[in-house]
């Protein structure tokens, strides 16, 4: 089976190789697509749009429908990932033998069934098998994770002018909060972005990307047209495109953070949202 | 683009991208993965794409790195055949 694999492969791989011989040479001015189509985005996009960076005005923008659904493929992942693999409350039998520990003195108290300890903020609810993070991460984590954000939003923030846009800056945004479940557990984590919010916030963001494009047919242009904006924005058509991409981006970024750690809290705890690695 | 440094990076995607097939450590596999994205998030930005060199380092050599080791944590760490 091996065999028949590694030949299946080898034929793909030499049939691919023998294709690409037929490409025109990398950056060849004479190829198709140069003749046409880039010398339009590359002279016309800043008088269309007043976007500086081409691939983000054809990323949100001349290719805005496509990159709708790349948003609902990434929305889809999160909700499958939560499918496949969440244990719900219901199912998994709750421990019979409870941990807090009280933050402050660091003393662990066990509880039996049926016992509850008063509500306050000095105890956390910890997991049998917790161990104590290392105060050295803990530490260095919490000084790091404000300027991953910052990074993030600057990223989402600045994609009209420098490489990034939603995508990235949603990625680095939620890597800031896997690096929380990391450093410390999966419940400080969920702590601070719930199960519930990280479900919300997947929906809103492909919501405010295909929100947008409704809300520019309501206002009697195409779908995704964003210099029907201009009406509400108060701004000429031109700057209204550059707009709507900021609002897409903003809507992107969203999903994609909340699908992110989503993601992260079902695989990293196999759906029981316990101890996470 | 500098041809010596583009045939270095070259060679070690392939390099890494075969390692992460045969290698039977599942973890080895998935930080070999994250060392290919990193090697074609370079070779995206030797050719000029830098927007696709930044998906690449955030999304394949960061959280989907984070993803594998999660998984590999979850199941076994190493395979079957």
């Amino acid at each position: 089976m091996k065999i028949i694999g590694l030949i299946i492969v080898v034929v793909t791989g030499a049939l691919l190789i023998y294709a690409a011989a037929d490409f025109p040479a990398w950056s060849d001015p004479a190829s198709p697509a140069s003749t046409y189509l880039s010398p339009h985005f590359i002279e016309k996009t800043m008088e269309e749009t007043s976007v500086p960076n081409i691939v983000t005005a054809v990323l949100a923008d001349y290719r805005g429908f496509d990159t709708m659904f790349e948003t609902t493929v990434i929305f889809s992942a999160g909700v499958v990932c939560f499918f496949l693999l969440r244990i719900s409350r219901r199912e998994e039998e709750e421990p019979e033998t409870r941990y807090y520990r009280h933050v402050l003195t660091g003393v662990t108290i066990q509880l039996k069934e049926g016992y509850k300890i008063p509500p306050s903020d000095d105890f956390e609810r910890i997991d049998a098998a917790w161990t104590p993070p290392d105060l050295i991460i803990k530490t260095g984590c919490r000084i790091l994770i404000p300027f991953v954000q910052l990074f993030a939003l600057y990223v989402i923030a600045h994609g009209h002018h420098s490489p990034g846009g939603g995508f990235q800056g949603g990625v680095i945004l939620g890597a800031s909060i896997i690096l929380l479940a990391i450093s410390h557990d999966l419940r400080t984590a969920v702590r601070r972005m719930s199960e519930k919010l990280m479900a919300i916030l997947c929906a809103v963001g492909v919501f405010i990307y295909a929100g947008t494009g409704a809300l520019c047919l309501l206002l009697k242009l195409n779908f995704l047209d964003y210099s029907a904006l201009a009406e509400v924005l108060h701004v000429d058509p031109i700057t209204a495109r550059s707009h709507g991409i900021l609002i897409v981006e903003i809507g992107v970024g969203i999903a994609v953070m909340a699908t992110m750690i989503w993601i992260y809290n079902n695989v990293s705890s196999a759906g029981r949202y316990r101890q996470g690695l | 683009m500098i041809w010596p440094i583009d045939l270095a990076i070259l060679t070690l995607v392939v390099v890494a991208a075969i390692g992460a097939l045969m290698v039977k450590d599942l973890l080895g596999a998935s930080v070999l993965f994250g060392a290919y994205s990193f090697m074609m998030c370079l070779l995206w930005s030797i050719m000029g794409a830098v927007d696709v060199a930044f998906t690449e380092a955030s999304v394949g050599a960061g959280v989907s790195t984070v993803f594998f080791v999660a998984a590999v944590f979850r199941t076994s760490r190493r395979t079957r055949d």
